[in-house]
């Protein structure tokens, strides 16, 4: 296989990619921001949320998986996958409690930057699951409200490939599949306040959540109280940095 | 002779909520028994157990949409309790006054102006139509537009302390999140002018109101009763953020004095009765039957020594002439006290912002873990109890809320009854300004029927004629 890196497009957009780059890839570092939940900078890819699917050559994948390669034509922000995102979205909240006028995570929040990114100004069409799980308080210093959680997944790779601990893992099957941790409670774990998989930046919604700090910081400093998830990466390429 | 008939009015409306009122009349068409109902179960204390304490004061500031700052800080307070701090640093303090003053003015002007005026202005029996906030407006626009603004400055208040006008994240255990940056502060300093000259001729209309329909006001919904609410510790000041109990009686002698609001359950009992959902609280030193009280801005003008704002003293001063020094008992004259609130709140907010600790950077306080607080505070309607019990996982395990309106029940029960009685008795056609006068009394109260955020003004009310069986025999409805 070729070294030489190599262009495809983008809905129109020419960008170029480096040999072994997923599209995600590429076009993060071209400026340009395709949807996700469960892929996470620093931990590996799963494609499991399917938020970021696009159309390569016509064909739907999952963005964070699949590979770029040459000529490939992309498409990314048409009405039609972004509907189908906005779909699975609304399935995430149909699925668990996402009360996010009470939540400590709203405005932190990537499942509601998603769906104000995707335009789900009401609620989901989808009937309410309202899942009644009891809140994990066990721990000093964490808490888990496992009725938020997306199954991103996310908690688990952190704590398997950084912090080398395996605290959190799936059980059970289909609708029934879960995260849970590897103890009768987290008190019961060896986790830490400190590990990688604990951290605000890792958990995407108000699952993990760090005790006694809960709404100390102001609305209007919250992080996507400036914008729309995604700016940041959109703002390389209206500054020029992007390819 | 006629059939004994039960009159039903539901829900009431212009008041924030959902309620109903039934009238029994016997064969003579006099009134035997009337009663407010609360129809509405909210079930915040139970579903709130399990919560972290952290998440509290923004949980259930959700009970209301109109003055979700007074449960936003009642909670705050007791949590700041539990998480062993007593007293937060002055920035966090003055903070929290400021949003509660800024919410007190608010929720005063949205009653005033907005429910009652159309009322006062027209009459309690003007035409349906007539009564209403655009009716104002369009009679005196100059006025219409100060309640707007007046609000809207409430609300902009709220919003700086806050983050959003309603249902905000300011205080946190143990303080606040915010401060005050000073371009916000001016913005505020270059209306309070107009602010305070707006609520002092506010004030003017509701104390005309009162001296000019002087018979009316002593003859409708009066009664004798006891008061409570919280006075300032040191002097027993009006202090509508932080204090200690004082209860009065119907001569004014006190009942309870310099009590610590933690110890509220000492001195208080809630009563249940099977046709409310709104509990009955009763002073236990008086017992069920005689230990019913009044609190809201009446009762405050009531059990406050002074007030320690002058253009608002000089007001309460007056109010309390009236009635010679000792309580005043009309239901009407709550009107004229609310507005004297407003006064007392702008004369406490353009101090506030002249005080450089808003800009202070020192917003929290920690100390030593509790497993119990409470947290009082006197909320627009009255005085609310907040009590918390959590566990050492930070969850809570016990709530217990009493709401303004809820420590309003039998007061507000006595006024139904009493204009019943006195606009009812003996009719045997039932109108709709008759149902407006019983309204009027209710609505003297501002209550907050499920402390919630609901339309206003919006809903039917219907009157239902029952015989002594309970079985409907007519019927009228008031459109909405």
């Amino acid at each position: 296989m070729s070294d030489a890196a190599f262009t495809f497009t983008i809905d129109g957009v020419t960008i170029t990619a480096e040999p072994g780059q997923s599209i995600m890839d590429a076009a993060d570092a071209a400026g340009i921001y395709i949807p996700r939940l469960c892929d996470h900078e620093g931990l590996r890819h799963q494609g499991g949320c399917r938020v970021c699917t696009i159309k390569a050559n016509g064909r739907s994948a999952a963005a964070c998986t699949q590979p770029a390669a040459p000529d490939l034509v992309v498409e990314n922000e048409s009405e039609h996958i972004n509907a189908m995102r906005r779909n699975l979205v609304e399935m995430l909240f149909h699925e668990g409690n996402h009360l996010c006028p009470i939540c400590e995570a709203s405005g932190n929040c990537e499942l509601q930057a998603m769906a104000y990114r995707l335009g789900m100004t009401e609620p989901t069409k989808f009937p309410y699951l309202e899942p009644c799980r009891a809140v994990d308080a066990s721990h000093p210093d964490i808490a888990l409200d496992t009725n938020r959680c997306i199954s991103c997944g996310r908690c688990i790779r952190a704590s398997q490939d950084v912090d080398g601990k395996g605290i959190f893992g799936y059980v059970g099957r289909g609708i029934h599949r879960r995260v849970a941790v590897n103890g009768p409670d987290l008190a019961h774990t060896d986790a830490e306040v400190t590990d990688h998989a604990m951290s605000a930046e890792v958990c995407p919604v108000g699952c993990i959540i760090r005790k006694r700090v809960g709404f100390s910081t102001p609305i209007g400093e919250r992080e996507f109280d400036g914008g729309l998830i995604g700016q940041d990466i959109e703002r390389k390429r209206s500054q020029g940095k992007g390819q | 002779m006629t059939e004994p008939r039960l009159i039903e009015i539901s829900p009431v409306t212009r008041v924030e909520g959902h309620g109903k009122v039934t009238i029994h009349l016997d064969r003579d068409n006099n009134v035997d028994e009337a009663r407010l109902h609360i129809v509405e179960f909210r079930g915040f204390e139970r579903f709130i157990r399990g919560r972290l304490l952290w998440e509290v004061p923004v949980i259930v500031q959700r009970l209301c949409g109109i003055c979700p700052v007074s449960h936003h800080l009642a909670a705050a307070k007791a949590m700041d309790r539990i998480v062993g701090v007593d007293e937060l640093p002055p920035t966090a303090e003055k903070m929290r006054r400021l949003m509660h003053y800024g919410q007190v003015m608010q929720s005063h002007v949205l009653h005033f102006f907005h429910l009652s005026a159309p009322d006062l202005l027209f009459g309690f029996g003007a035409p349906a139509e007539k009564r209403n906030i655009f009716e104002v407006i369009k009679e005196n626009p100059e006025l219409g537009r100060r309640a707007v603004m007046m609000r809207k400055f409430g609300q902009k208040i709220i919003e700086a302390t806050a983050g959003k006008k309603i249902h905000g994240t300011g205080a946190i255990p143990g303080g606040i999140n915010r401060n005050l940056p000073v371009e916000t502060r001016d913005r505020f300093l270059a209306q309070i002018e107009d602010m305070e000259s707006w609520a002092q001729d506010a004030l003017a209309l509701a104390r005309g109101y009162t001296l000019d329909h002087a018979d009316l006001v002593s003859g409708f919904g009066a009664f004798p009763s006891s008061h409570m609410s919280l006075v300032r510790a040191e002097d027993g000041a009006l202090d509508l953020y932080h204090g200690v109990l004082r209860a009065i009686d119907a001569e004014g002698k006190p009942l309870i004095d310099g009590l610590d609001y933690s110890d509220y359950h000492t001195v208080l009992t809630e009563d249940v009765r099977s046709w409310s959902y709104m509990k009955f609280p009763f002073i236990n030193a008086l017992g069920p039957d005689d230990g019913w009280y009044r609190v809201g801005p009446l009762s405050r003008m009531n059990t406050a020594s002074f007030i320690d704002t002058p253009l608002a003293n000089a007001a309460h001063t007056e109010l309390r002439a009236v009635s010679d020094g000792l309580p005043n008992q009309t239901t009407l004259t709550t009107h004229w006290a609310r507005m004297i609130e407003v006064l007392h709140c702008v004369e406490k907010i353009r101090d506030l912002l002249h005080d450089p600790d808003l800009q202070g950077t020192d917003l929290v306080a920690k100390g030593e873990r509790r497993y119990e607080g409470v947290g009082v505070i006197e909320a627009p309607r009255g005085n609310l109890i907040h009590h918390y019990k959590v566990d050492e996982n930070d969850q809570v395990t016990y709530c217990n809320l009493i709401v303004s309106t809820t420590h309003n029940n039998e007061g507000m029960n006595r006024a139904v009854k009493d204009v019943a009685v006195s606009h009812l008795s003996g009719q045997d056609t039932i109108t709709e300004g008759m149902l407006n006068h019983i309204e009027v009394a209710i609505r003297a109260y501002d209550p907050c029927l499920s402390c919630a955020t609901h339309a206003l003004g919006q809903m039917p009310l219907q009157v239902e004629l029952l015989d002594a069986d309970g079985n409907c025999v007519d019927k009228a409805l008031q459109a909405a």
